[in-house]
């Protein structure tokens, strides 16, 4: 497999790797750059563990060549620690509890990062509809529900 | 079975057919979504060269040409439905973007990738065959770039054939701008809301004025190896008056002009009636609009 050399802009810092070409974006932050935070859930884009954002755009990295992130800004979950919208999820999912066995987690913050840039204020069914491309297995979305929508109405303790 | 062993992202729509045209076995890639599964799951195998076309600036943009919407093939479906055009010319677009996959994919997914996958339950081929799309095909010919453009039903062969040269790219999608008093529906039925494949589809368009429908188009998905004409349907709605009666003998004329087969997502005898029952509502739904 011939190996193609990219130049990407990860969480901020210019990176330069050398990736096989049918490499995904997700085997690429995982296991080159090793920032492990992005999960691996289903390798077909159905449940969203490995959401990220590709110049500030929210998509699925198992679905992603690695070599279309050259000359790219790639945000990941670890990305967000120094994001203010990010912040502001990542305390609300721990206040509302929306956190259990955590795998789905990063890419739930970064799709509701997405949904919140998109639409400050949805309404929890708007909500829904935004994260319906990320699966939960353990709480039933209703607490992932509070967490955003806090943020939506402003009610972040 | 040579393996993949190049990988070329031109930066030009004739660099790019020029490339094709030299080394031949290419695997085109745009937004992914597609390719990267069917190539995990060992259902495509990668040619010699990938080619990524997403560095090409004339793949992309939407634009008003004349009578004409030009969707270029690089256009997300996010983009689609976010555009002012589209929003004011083309909802059923926006509408039937709404039922495609999940916004991570919707973000990622082309226009172009979904009409060259050519799935019999491709999201936005009924609504672009009720909207009498046609695709614009490009390559070198004589050493200049040709554009030919041909229309939708004509291009699909079967489930994941279309009538692309070997040499030949997708640039864009040519959709004509409704006339006055263009109504449309796209019904899509599966199991679940969010990233399921349709068991069928339905759309439906045409113009209503004192409540006569005419020019009228009805589309079909998952009945068929491609999507295809409700031809008869389309016949027993022409120029008549969207009443009862006309609806219920389009229902019936839709029931029987498909020949679906019965597989995972649903049987044949299903898929009829449900063919019948949603073409009859999203009718009943048109009838209603003022």
């Amino acid at each position: 497999m011939s190996q193609q050399l990219i130049n990407l802009t990860l969480n901020g810092v210019p990176t330069k790797v050398s990736v096989p070409v049918d490499m995904s974006a997700l085997e690429m932050i995982r296991n080159v750059t090793g920032l492990t935070g992005t999960k691996y859930g289903c390798g077909e884009g159905e449940c969203g563990a490995c959401t990220i954002l590709l110049d500030g755009v929210s998509l699925n990295s198992c679905l992603l060549f690695a070599v279309e992130c050259d000359g790219r800004q790639v945000t990941t979950i670890e990305g967000l620690a120094s994001d203010p919208l990010g912040l502001r999820i990542e305390k609300a999912f721990v206040e509302a509890g929306a956190v259990q066995c955590g795998f789905c987690t990063p890419g739930m913050v970064v799709q509701a990062r997405q949904l919140l840039q998109d639409n400050p204020h949805p309404t929890r069914e708007e909500i829904q509809r935004g994260i319906e491309g990320n699966l939960c297995r353990c709480t039933g979305y209703v607490k992932i529900i509070d967490a955003i929508e806090a943020i939506a109405v402003g009610k972040e303790s | 079975m040579t393996a993949l062993d190049n990988y070329v992202a031109p930066t030009s729509l004739e660099e790019a057919v020029e490339q094709l045209l030299e080394l031949g076995e290419v695997t085109i890639l745009a937004g992914g979504t597609d390719l990267m599964p069917q190539a995990n799951a060992g259902r495509v195998k990668f040619k010699r060269t990938l080619m990524n076309i997403r560095r090409i600036p004339e793949l992309r943009g939407i634009a008003r040409e004349g009578d004409e919407i030009r969707i270029g093939a690089l256009a997300t479906i996010s983009e689609i439905m976010a555009h002012p055009l589209v929003r004011e010319h083309l909802p059923l677009l926006v509408s039937a973007g709404d039922h495609f996959a999940s916004n991570q994919i919707r973000n990622a997914g082309t226009l172009g990738g979904n009409v060259c996958n050519a799935s019999p339950a491709g999201d936005t081929l009924v609504p672009l065959m009720v909207l009498g799309a046609s695709v614009e095909l490009a390559s070198m010919l004589d050493d200049k770039l040709y554009r030919r453009t041909m229309q939708l039903p004509e291009f699909f062969v079967g489930p994941g054939k279309t009538r692309l040269a070997t040499a030949e790219l997708l640039a864009a999608v040519r959709i004509p701008v409704p006339p006055q008093g263009f109504v449309a529906r796209f019904h899509k039925f599966g199991t679940r809301p969010a990233l399921d494949i349709s068991a069928i589809s339905i759309g439906v368009g045409g113009v209503l004025k004192n409540g006569v429908f005419s020019d009228v188009r009805v589309a079909f998905g998952a009945v068929a190896p491609t999507p295809v004409c409700g031809c008869a349907t389309e016949e027993a709605l022409e120029g008549k008056k969207l009443d009862a009666a006309t609806i219920a003998a389009a229902a019936v004329a839709a029931r029987d002009e498909v020949h679906p087969i019965s597989d995972v997502r649903a049987s044949d005898w299903y898929r009829k009636e449900m063919i019948h029952n949603m073409t009859k509502r999203i009718l009943e739904d048109v009838s209603t609009t003022h």
